[in-house]
């Protein structure tokens, strides 16, 4: 738990956007099949979110999120914290 | 007595990532600071219900999420902002990423159940493990993950990528195309 505490590695650490459940089978792999064979075969919509398709998301999903964290701390919010903080407790 | 710096500088550190996450909530860059700000305030004056040594940022997103929750009751009814001033917020968009392509995402995302939003934010971009994401929101660990499969799928089914994409235009259309190439 104490590791996770550390702040600095929000920015830095991988994130956790595996497979939630136990990796589906894999007969996605392209190439394997032809694409109208592909086509034909119904598959849930979470049996064909493929790795790839979840890697487009993921890494779009921390591109939009770390483009935020990138802006750092904004001036009035850290000068706010530090006078709050700089204040008797109690 | 004064705040312990140390404890203080956790919780500045965190404040890049939780403002991500209250952009990603709310979509309107001035309430998201806001927010923040209400998130902070709230920190400070409870800071002896933190126990040092733990999360800090797990602490303080959830102090966030439960005050935007809390909000977004009371303006349940104001027209929600979520395409409005998003977009303003971002100075640059990541290379990778064309703008079309980023801002249709963008939109996708917005498209989302906050239950969805929030669990696939915070496991997938924010980096928080499902436990602390469970604690975060209130919830079994089982529903985080049910939430994020969900939101995943939903994310794929509104950027139309499913994989199929992949190889391209039909074999009708490629026929054509292959055709025209060698006229």
């Amino acid at each position: 738990m104490g590791e996770r505490g550390k702040d600095d590695d929000m920015k830095h650490r991988n994130t956790n956007l595996e497979p939630a459940e136990p990796a589906e089978p894999v007969a996605e792999e392209p190439g394997t099949q032809e694409p109208m064979a592909r086509l034909a075969t119904p598959h849930k919509p979470e049996a064909r979110l493929g790795r790839e398709v979840q890697a487009r998301i993921g890494q779009q999903l921390r591109a939009m999120y770390n483009d935020v964290v990138n802006q750092g701390v904004p001036q009035h919010l850290a000068d706010l914290v530090r006078r709050l903080s700089d204040q008797d407790q109690d | 007595m004064k705040l312990d710096p140390a404890i203080r500088d956790h919780m500045l550190a965190a404040v890049p990532s939780l403002r991500a996450f209250a952009i990603s909530l709310c979509g309107n860059i001035d309430r998201a600071d806001d927010l923040v700000q209400e998130t902070l305030l709230r920190a400070l004056a409870h800071i002896d219900s933190f126990e040092p040594g733990t999360n800090m940022p797990a602490w303080l997103f959830t102090i966030l999420r439960n005050l935007f929750r809390s909000e977004y009751r009371k303006r349940r009814r104001e027209v929600e902002d979520v395409d409005g001033r998003y977009a303003e917020t971002l100075k640059s968009h990541p290379e990778q990423t064309g703008r079309v392509e980023f801002e249709e995402f963008r939109a996708a995302l917005a498209k989302l159940p906050t239950d969805q939003r929030e669990a696939l934010i915070l496991v997938g971009a924010s980096g928080f493990s499902y436990d602390d994401a469970a604690a975060i929101c209130g919830c079994a660990v089982g529903t985080i993950k049910s939430r994020v499969n969900r939101a995943r799928t939903r994310l794929a089914d509104l950027l139309a990528i499913d994989g199929v994409d992949d190889f391209g235009p039909d074999r009708a259309t490629r026929a054509v195309l292959a055709g025209g190439g060698r006229s």
